[in-house]
């Protein structure tokens, strides 16, 4: 399958490296999202795609073309930047339509698609205004208007949203996203925003250390983590210590758990293992409804926001909060002991 | 603590500084007015009188020589400090900071060098017995060596010589404060960098490039002893008029109303770099 | 390419800089009273007579004193000013202010000039103190703006902290505006010492035929004959900035005074 294939791609600035051996294949005409704490190198291989960095080892391969020696202004990608650089000194006609005229097309054409973009984003008629005119999600459409002029092969982004309020950024998101699938240009976003992860992705790559933890749909990731990092970066998650007693059964604080599914690298392995449990997975129940051999916690604290409560429980000096909604809340209260259920089809295990 | 009340004790802290600059900065500038009209005494410095006399010598031949001379080679300087100066200032601000340091500073030892130091180096550095021609001579370039000073081009070295680390120091902040990723956007959009460069950075900075111009215009025009070290008698500036008039020829009022013209000349120039303004989007 | 273009350039300005300082090192090594480049053998005895010859040690001695001397009045005029100018934004600051940088923006000349007159007119003309103060004047520019960029860097709420645990206005100004700043007085001490040290028209102008700093007395050499002592002189001088530049980028924020983006 054509797309985006990366092979064993290194970039190192002195003894750091930012991106560590990453090897992954990116389908055509998708949303993808790097994902990962500040740091962990989803910048920079972005940069390298876009060909503003130079790898230090591995290849780029775009449709089975490699990219390599091809320097960015030939690639004919786009790219909306963090601080969007937009250029001060040009109009918001003549930002869009700086690739084209650098490609030879004439004015007329140029204003025809210079319009069509505006339109797209929702902002016609802006074409004559100066950039310092603008408002923060103007500028922001603007900037997209820009990087998709060409038709780019790639459209790549990096931060994009994140000098916007919260509000307008939820709201960029769904259109952004609305816009990529209409347009189905393959698009590549780095974020540190797991919830934007969530609301865009076809496909997310979680990074950390400069390497590729897991990469898949964000409900298999959610469902699905590869490793505790994974776990805890995306969404809350419980970390419970475990022990690995047979094949699918586990041991937690001394109770037993049968496991629907087992990850098959950790099949033959007895021991030591995390279990990793959605919040909304795990349930809180008073004790006289429980197992009386059930696991055991206290209530520490309940936190009702209206929508949906949060029971903090202390079972045995692990941590453990549970997510339910008002109208499934369970009849319990701070200081009480509470039986906890996991359900074996909804924990996870994970080595370490 | 901007707007707080202020104390007597508050009022008390500039006198110092108002009082010394009022005494050694403003009135030094309106005693040199006042002399400005006075009458020229021979053998004497001069005698109190009002007359514009000073001024009138401005509409001869031999003072708009040399003002035409002046502003000449001053402005030959600039543009040539700042044609080679914006891009390596553009450079030098995106190396890492940590090479960017020993630069600076060599930049700035050159800067504060006097320019009894910069007119010898250079008048050494062309000379017949020291100079470069020894070495075109070894290269095979030049039959045998040669000295290139007093000459105009020697001039117009040590003019661009004294203006280029100012000329970089100058436009360091605005460079050094702009958005990196503007150049990347529009590789990104396919330019080239030489093209990136002309159609994004330098229009981004024009602001800071005009106003660069003029301050190392004015700053040039300000030498006085490399036109006596690497020039004829010919190529002598405003600057070294003023000083000759008032030390040589002992003629402190023709010299003050040179001055005092020259002040104006300046002042209005370094006025229309505050009318240019600074590229305040660069900053954003 | 692009990259192997840049560095040329680079290289081709930093040895255009470098090309005129490297000729007069070598001629400060002639070992004959000769200006020879390269020179005719080996020797360092140029600096030694620097210090020998009581002519050159004489200009030397003036003008380290003048460059001492200038640097602290030049120091004690600014840090008050700036203080005031940063507590107080009203008109008579700002006024004040751009007096404390005039000196330094306008044609060294025409400032040497009004210097002359004024000492002329009091009858001090040719005294090492007329050298001094125009000196420390023309100079205040440079610890007014390292001063009050400093002040500037200073986070108001520290001051605000200081003062709701009970600290009087002196009070905060000894335990937190001035330990914070003593970096930036001390960098503008520094500049005005090197320009000191170096400038030639005023102290030429105010009293040049009795009180020879070195630039003076090289600019005499010129004219009456050259001496690989004017060389290493020149030496000497490059060596001063560029220690004193050196230790400021070292213990001081030197990107910051020279008005970049400090959070880069």
């Amino acid at each position: 399958m054509a797309g985006l294939r990366l092979e064993g791609l290194t970039k190192r600035f002195g003894e750091i490296a930012a991106v560590d051996h990453v090897d992954l294949d990116l389908p055509p005409q998708k949303l993808v999202c790097l994902l990962g704490p500040s740091g962990c190198g989803k910048t920079t291989l972005l940069r390298l795609i876009a060909g503003l960095e130079t790898a230090t080892e591995g290849r780029i391969l775009l449709d089975g073309a490699d990219l390599t020696g091809v320097s960015a202004h030939d690639r004919d990608f786009g790219m909306v930047f963090q601080s969007l650089a937009l250029f001060p000194h040009l109009t918001v006609g003549e930002n869009i339509a700086y690739a084209l005229k650098i490609r030879g097309v004439d004015k007329a054409t140029r204003d025809r698609r210079v319009a069509e973009l505006l339109d797209l984003v929702q902002l016609p008629g802006v074409g004559e205004r100066r950039i310092s005119q603008l408002s923060g999600g103007q500028r922001q459409r603007v900037a997209i208007a820009r990087a998709l002029a060409i038709d780019p092969k790639l459209f790549l982004l990096d931060e994009p949203l994140s000098a916007l309020d919260a509000k307008l950024r939820e709201k960029m998101q769904v259109e952004l996203r609305l816009l990529q699938q209409r347009l189905a240009v393959t698009t590549i976003v780095v974020t540190h925003d797991q919830r934007e992860a969530m609301t865009m992705a076809d496909i997310v790559v979680v990074m950390n250390e400069g390497r590729v933890l897991q990469a898949g749909p964000p409900l298999e990731i959610y469902r699905n983590p590869a490793d505790t990092f994974v776990a805890d970066f995306i969404g809350i998650s419980n970390l419970i210590p475990c022990e690995i007693v047979e094949a699918g059964t586990v041991e937690v604080a001394g109770h037993r758990l049968a496991l629907a599914d087992m990850p098959s690298g950790l099949a033959e392995e007895r021991g030591a293992a995390t279990l990793s449990v959605r919040p909304e997975d795990l349930h809180v129940l008073p004790v006289a409804q429980g197992q009386a051999d059930g696991l055991r916690g206290t209530v520490a604290f309940i936190r009702d926001l209206g929508a949906s409560v949060e029971i903090s429980l202390d079972c045995a000096g692990q941590e453990l909060v549970a997510v339910t909604t008002p109208k499934e809340r369970p009849a319990v209260s701070v200081g009480d002991t509470a039986g906890i259920e996991i359900p074996g089809d909804r924990a996870v295990v994970l080595r370490g | 603590m901007t707007g707080a009340r202020m104390t007597l004790r508050d009022g008390l802290l500039p006198a110092f500084p108002a009082l010394a600059l009022v005494i050694f900065f403003l009135i030094p500038f309106g005693i040199m007015l006042t002399v400005s009209f006075f009458h020229r005494v021979p053998e004497a410095f001069y005698e109190p009188a009002f007359e514009f006399a000073n001024y009138a010598r401005f509409f001869s031949p031999f003072f708009g020589k040399i003002l035409v001379f002046s502003m000449f080679v001053s402005a030959c300087a600039a543009v040539l400090a700042v044609v080679i100066g914006f891009p390596f200032t553009y450079f030098l601000s995106q190396m890492p900071r940590r090479q960017q340091i020993p630069l600076i500073v060599f930049l700035l030892a050159v800067l504060s060098l006097s320019e009894v130091i910069i007119g010898f180096a250079w008048s050494t550095l062309l000379s017949r017995t020291a100079g470069v021609s020894n070495l075109l001579v070894w290269v095979g370039l030049m039959e045998r060596p040669e000295a290139f000073t007093p000459s105009f081009t020697a001039l117009l070295l040590g003019l661009c010589y004294l203006g280029f680390p100012y000329t970089v120091l100058v436009m360091y902040p605005s460079l050094s404060r702009l958005d990196p990723e503007l150049p990347e956007a529009a590789r990104m959009l396919g330019a080239s960098p030489m093209r990136s460069f002309f159609t994004v950075i330098v229009p981004c900075l024009r602001n800071t490039i005009v106003g660069t111009l003029i301050l190392v215009f004015v700053f040039t025009l300000g030498a006085y002893l490399l036109p006596q070290v690497l020039g004829r008698p010919q190529h002598w500036t405003l600057s070294v008029h003023i000083t000759d008039q008032a030390i040589f020829q002992s003629n402190l009022p023709f010299a003050a109303a040179m001055a005092i013209f020259f002040l104006l000349v300046s002042l209005a120039l370094v006025g229309l770099t505050l009318l240019v303004g600074k590229d305040t989007e660069t900053a954003a | 390419m692009t990259r192997t273009l840049k560095r040329l350039f680079m290289g081709l300005v930093v040895l255009f800089l470098v090309a005129p300082l490297v000729v007069v090192a070598g001629v400060s090594l002639n070992a004959p009273r000769k200006l020879r480049f390269p020179p005719e053998g080996i020797s360092l005895r140029w600096y030694g007579e620097l210090f020998a010859q009581a002519d050159w040690f004489h200009a030397l001695s003036n003008s380290v004193a003048i460059a001492l001397a200038a640097s602290l009045v030049a120091v004690s005029v600014a840090l008050p000013l700036a203080v005031f100018a940063w507590r107080h934004n009203v008109l008579f600051a700002r006024i004040l202010f751009s007096l404390g940088l005039a000196p330094f923006m306008l044609p060294p000349v025409i400032t040497a000039l009004g210097f002359m007159v004024f000492w002329v007119s009091t009858g001090l003309y040719g005294h090492m103190l007329a050298t001094i103060v125009s000196h420390g004047i023309f100079l205040v520019t440079l610890p007014l703006v390292t001063v009050s960029l400093g002040l500037e860097s200073i986070n108001r709420e520290l001051i605000e902290a200081a003062e709701t645990m009970g600290a009087d206005r002196r009070t905060t100004f000894l335990t937190i505006v001035l330990p914070l700043v003593r970096p930036y007085v001390f960098s503008g001490f520094a500049f005005a010492f090197v320009l000191s040290l170096n400038e030639y028209i005023i102290a030429y102008m105010v009293a040049g035929f009795t009180v020879e700093t070195l630039p003076i007395k090289i600019f005499n050499s010129l004219r009456y004959g050259y001496t690989p002592i004017m060389a290493s002189v020149a030496v000497f001088f490059v060596a001063i900035a560029a220690l004193v530049f050196g230790l400021i980028a070292r213990f001081g924020d030197l990107p910051r005074l020279l008005g970049a983006w400090s959070g880069k």
